[in-house]
């Protein structure tokens, strides 16, 4: 994973709150096997209404999201991330972010910045008043800079940390492997095993 | 010796603390059991292969094909060429790293969360993940069960174990006795509208109180399964006798002296007198009417007695504007009394309500009668065992004489995927968990209901609840 420190990119308002995982990226675009290439699955069904905003010219190369409260409900589908940064962001700016979304986007390395409600609307505000306006993203202290508006975001530490070393998380675990088979030595004997494979008993 | 009284989801934390997060570390938990399905996991194993890691633990993963199949002329190949080589890449990779897999046509093949209680492998006090967020369904026995993405499937994989954020935790008090016709269904839509699609994130949620302690394991399934929906990451239930009852047995519950030792643990599990919680909610079940969704976000939901919400009434201004979007989507006027909307399509399935209870519960409604004219309902077991179990009791006849499609196990409409979807402007109760835009297809408009109400509105045509249907004999 690339290291993230500062970003600047383009600024998109997306002024809806509820944004689950299904309209960020629909379930008939989760068949396929590789990990890229779904920058055109990025919301697919409100990109038919040529007033959505990535349709708009100025929005089109759009980096940065700023949307509203409750962002990526639902499905746990990392998919959604994954056309997110397909499709060119780097990052989203949100009141409230649903937990497994914003635990995919750290691996992934998309920022996901919480700002207040308030925030949010000034943001708008500002994008709106300057389409296409640039936005810039410093992880380091963790703030979201646009024009002379200058907001702070929170983000869990570690989740940052990880991102400033754009370290991997499997990697990071298996220093503590030692632990792990200790724990393993203790486990009781009648814990779910999977295998051998047992048929369903009569009852 | 006296020790800090724990909630339940504290024990099982603590007793698959594997490392103690410091300065702002994850704490690093151990997974009992890891379900995998088509959908979440090619790209995780490609990961393995990339970095040239095994599976750690075979012997405690398990994969089933369910979201991505079809539910009818399963002993054919799969027509959609995209499907198939998903289906194909999950055997692929079972295959090569030695996992167990129940492939279409395998008698244990079902959705995941029907197949792991079912082989008796979801227990008490275990932690269960999945490339699923209704994985929370399995916190029904006292387990922590939480969805996961595919990069922590990679994890899980390779490691067994995930870093994790503590939680806080939220007792969901349901005190009283169901009327007749209300559900566990009901009770979780309830709860969902009450604290918001959002109320639940960052929170552990326990179901607690005696409305809860008197549901059968099925139906504490069905509430867990929806903790997501309220933005929680898990939803449990503390393990009782009921629990119990349900898992002795079955294939993979523990037998002789090892039942006796796991009962021993289990019963150690409820959350202690004195515990404190960071959250409590009440809802009182005396009261409780059947529920029903109007809008696209499972929060957006009324008593079935109710009517459509006129916006004024909605205070926050977010609110009110998503609700203006889905009653547009939904193509429903402020106003209108819920049992006056006709739906075209009931779905009686997916993994919230797909069980054996369900089916029979809602085959108890229509025995005899015939679905409204026009009217088309699809019913669809959970596994391939509820579905040989329903027609060993005849259900299929009951279902298919009412005019209703029996299919095969899958997902099915739950989730626009496969080839059961809705068309575009088609409007459905589903007994489901997900009522977003196009979630059962394009355009496709969902009300989520329980199989009670879903059976009695295949009857009328419009939502309906069974206490409808006596009062239209009487």
């Amino acid at each position: 994973m690339d290291k993230f420190t500062t970003f600047t990119g383009v600024a998109v308002p997306l002024k809806r709150s509820n944004v689950d995982t299904d309209q960020i990226i629909p379930a008939v675009y989760l068949k396929r096997i590789t990990k890229t290439g779904f920058e055109d699955a990025l919301f697919a069904s409100w990109r038919n209404d040529p007033e959505f905003v990535l349709n708009q010219e100025v929005y089109k190369h759009g980096e940065v999201l700023i949307a509203g409260p409750d962002f990526g409900t639902g499905s746990s589908r990392e998919h959604a991330v994954w056309a997110l940064r397909d499709y060119g962001f780097k990052a989203v700016l949100s009141a409230k972010f649903a937990d497994i979304f914003r635990g995919n986007a750290g691996k992934q390395g998309l920022v996901t910045g919480e700002i207040s409600e308030e925030d949010t609307e000034k943001l708008w505000a500002a994008i709106e008043a300057n389409p296409g306006v640039s936005i810039t993203i410093d992880l380091v202290d963790k703030t979201a800079t646009l024009g002379d508006i200058k907001v702070s975001f929170a983000i869990d530490e570690y989740t940052r940390w990880r991102l400033l070393e754009g370290l991997d998380d499997i990697g990071l675990t298996l220093r503590d492997e030692a632990s792990i088979t200790a724990f393993e030595a203790k486990r009781p004997a009648w814990m779910p095993k999977t295998l051998p494979v047992r048929t369903v008993g009569e009852r | 010796m006296t020790s800090k009284p724990l909630t339940l989801a504290e024990k099982v934390w603590r007793d698959h603390l594997v490392v103690k997060g410091e300065n702002g570390a994850p704490d690093l938990l151990y997974i009992d059991l890891h379900l995998i399905h088509e959908v979440t996991s090619p790209q995780a194993f490609d990961g393995l292969r990339l970095a040239g890691r095994p599976v750690r633990r075979p012997d405690l993963t398990i994969a089933t094909e369910d979201h991505n199949t079809p539910t009818i002329d399963i002993d054919k190949p799969i027509a959609d060429a995209t499907s198939r080589t998903q289906i194909e890449a999950l055997r692929h990779n079972a295959k090569e790293f030695g996992i167990r897999i129940h492939s279409l046509g395998d008698i244990d093949q079902g959705i995941v969360h029907v197949v792991g209680p079912q082989l008796g492998l979801t227990m008490p006090g275990i932690t269960v993940v999945c490339g699923d967020s209704h994985t929370s369904t399995h916190g029904a026995f006292g387990a922590l069960a939480m969805g996961i993405g595919t990069s922590e499937v990679e994890h899980v994989l390779a490691t067994q174990t995930l870093p994790l954020k503590a939680f806080k935790t939220m007792a969901i008090n349901v005190e009283g006795t169901l009327r007749p016709g209300v559900t566990s269904k009901d009770i979780i839509l309830a709860v969902i509208a009450k604290i918001g699609t959002g109320g639940g994130q960052g929170y552990v949620l326990e179901y607690r109180g005696s409305a809860i302690r008197a549901l059968s394991m099925e139906a504490r399934m069905t509430i867990c399964n929806m903790s997501i929906e309220a933005g929680a990451r898990a939803g449990m239930v503390a393990p009782d006798e009921t629990t119990f009852e349900y898992l002795f047995g079955r294939a993979h519950a523990p037998e002789g002296a090892d039942w006796e030792s796991a009962v021993e643990y289990w019963k150690t599990l409820p959350t202690d007198d004195g515990a404190v919680f960071d959250k409590e909610v009440f809802l009182d079940a005396n009261t409780l009417d059947p529920f029903v969704t109007w809008g696209t976000n499972p929060g957006q939901g009324v008593s079935l007695n109710d009517s459509v919400p006129e916006l004024a009434s909605i205070s926050d201004p977010n609110e009110r504007a998503a609700a203006e979007r889905a009653l547009e989507y939904m193509d429903l006027v402020p106003g209108t009394k819920m049992k006056d909307i006709r739906v075209d399509t009931v779905f009686l399935g997916s993994c919230t309500n797909s069980r054996i209870e369900d089916l029979r519960s809602a085959a108890a409604i229509i025995k005899g009668k015939k679905k409204a004219d026009g009217l088309r309902m699809m019913v669809v077991p959970g596994s391939a065992r509820v579905r040989l179990q329903a027609e060993a009791e005849g259900l299929d006849k009951v279902f298919l004489d009412f005019g209703a499609e029996w299919r095969f196990a899958g997902c099915s409409m739950c989730l626009g995927m496969n080839p059961d979807q809705l068309a575009p402007g088609e409007r459905a109760a589903s007994t489901s968990n997900r009522n977003f835009e196009g979630r059962q297809g394009k355009g496709a408009r969902t009300h989520l209901v329980s199989p009670l109400v879903a059976a009695a509105t295949a009857i009328r045509g419009t939502l309906s609840a069974p206490g409808d249907l006596e009062e239209n004999n009487g």
